[in-house]
């Protein structure tokens, strides 16, 4: 059995180079993988959620001097989602909730400003630092009152259905709020005004813009990015 | 290659842990490379939005379609997130076997190591004519492997840095920060690149009979001595 002739190692050498170059022509794992690798997905949203997040952890802050000189805004309407009556608009809390509510910007604006200039992480690989203001989503949660069994809270908006489901622990990160504002300013159409969810210890794409509703829920929302493969935890 | 003295008896030489180790590594290492040219082309610069920019030859490439895996940025996250733990599995283990059996002795590269792999270097460099006494690997080998296990540490660690830099904050500052880590992380791709080149031809050039021992176990070439 030791006979065996070094050709054949060169061969079997080649035989796997090839196969190892096939298989990796743009292939997204196929129709038997592709499921495998989204449960095993499930795996590392748990790592992330139950062993890395930490709920006090702070991110690092920066002094607004080090904000970028620019952060591209992505929203997928085909133009720049704006509302036909910004007057009517309210921020609905709904679902598990003892008691639903019904917030106008003024209302938000006269619950305590959390404000913060951290950097912010892109799926993509890009970063930018920039400036935030708002409520904490702890101090609406706080009002609405999530019955116990509440363990999900879904970010609804009015740009073409985008939503996120997020965790309770994540949404009651003291970080993580609820903007009016960006860099001193009254937050911008491009960035997801009149309302955006924020915060620094998620990806962006979890950071829902032009938000109309909070739903709170016993079963896991997905969301616009989750449902087609991205992970559904995205926290950094 | 003469074989003066007809062949030679096999020995042992390559426990079955280090070769599964060994091919595993070379799978999901293709896998963790081929996804993570997929996924950096999505931002294909190290640097915050709007500069400036790490000095990177391969700013704005984008790599040839047969070299990606995953065919869009969530598919190649997956499989790069996926493949992770097979790769630190695999490393533990070979780190594991290693200590267990005491074979980090012929492998590490210590002080000590240091006129050898010069005399190799001098061979290599047709300035000896002999090849120097070795045992299981010469000097520099073991800084090669060495070096590897460390890139492939490397590798890992920077990795995790951004994979979550708000939680590993601490990681990702001693990288130079997120982007700073992501420029890391991509050369270790280059390094893995040339050493696994340099690797396989030394195989060929010097000693195709080690290919066979890290297949069956058994080796039967020039440089059986101390084995």
């Amino acid at each position: 059995m030791h006979e065996v002739d070094r050709r054949a190692f060169v061969k079997l050498g080649v035989a796997g180079a090839g196969a190892a170059l096939a298989a990796a022509c743009g292939w997204d794992g196929g129709g038997a993988l592709r499921p495998l690798l989204l449960d095993w997905g499930r795996v590392n949203d748990w790592v992330g959620e139950k062993v890395l997040f930490s709920p006090t952890h702070l991110a690092r802050t920066y002094s607004p001097a080090e904000r970028s000189a620019m952060l591209p805004s992505y929203f997928i309407s085909a133009s720049t989602p704006m509302l036909s009556d910004p007057e009517r608009w309210r921020l609905r809390v709904q679902g598990m909730v003892e008691q639903p509510l019904e917030l106008s910007p003024e209302d938000l604006m006269r619950l305590p400003r959390t404000s913060y200039t951290v950097k912010h992480h892109c799926v993509e690989g890009w970063s930018a630092i920039a400036s935030w203001h708002g409520v904490a989503v702890s101090a609406i949660v706080a009002r609405c009152r999530p019955l116990r069994t509440a363990r999900y809270v879904n970010f609804e908006s009015f740009d073409a259905g985008y939503s996120n489901g997020w965790d309770l622990a994540s949404a009651m990160h003291p970080q993580t709020i609820l903007a009016y504002g960006m860099n001193d300013n009254p937050l911008p159409p491009a960035h997801g005004a009149p309302l955006r969810l924020y915060s620094p210890t998620k990806l962006g794409y979890k950071l829902t813009k032009y938000v109309v509703s909070m739903t709170f829920t016993d079963q896991r929302p997905g969301g616009y990015w989750e449902d087609q493969g991205y992970p559904w935890f995205g926290g950094i | 290659m003469t074989d003066a003295q007809g062949p030679r008896p096999f020995v042992r030489r390559h426990h079955w842990m280090v070769r599964i180790t060994h091919w595993v590594t070379v799978l999901v290492l293709a896998g963790m490379i081929t996804s993570g040219l997929q996924i950096y082309e999505a931002y294909a610069r190290f640097g915050d939005r709007g500069g400036p920019y790490l000095p990177n030859p391969l700013d704005g490439t984008q790599f040839p379609h047969w070299s990606r895996l995953g065919g869009w940025l969530a598919g190649a996250l997956n499989w790069h997130f996926a493949l992770m733990w097979p790769l630190v599995a695999a490393g533990l283990l070979y780190l594991g076997y290693l200590v267990k059996s005491g074979e980090w002795r012929a492998l590490l590269f210590r002080p000590r190591d240091v006129p050898g792999a010069l005399a190799m270097a001098a061979y290599y460099l047709r300035l000896r004519k002999e090849h120097p006494p070795q045992g299981k690997h010469n000097p520099l080998q073991k800084l090669a492997y060495s070096s590897i296990y460390a890139l492939g540490v490397l590798a890992v660690l920077t990795g995790l840095s951004i994979y979550k830099p708000t939680q590993l904050g601490w990681l990702t500052a001693l990288f130079g920060g997120f982007q700073a880590a992501r420029y890391w992380h991509f050369w270790t791709v280059w390094l893995f690149v040339a050493f696994t080149i340099t690797h396989v031809v030394l195989v060929f050039v010097v000693d195709p009979a080690s290919l066979r021992a890290m297949i069956t176990g058994w080796y039967r070439g020039r440089f059986p001595s101390h084995d």
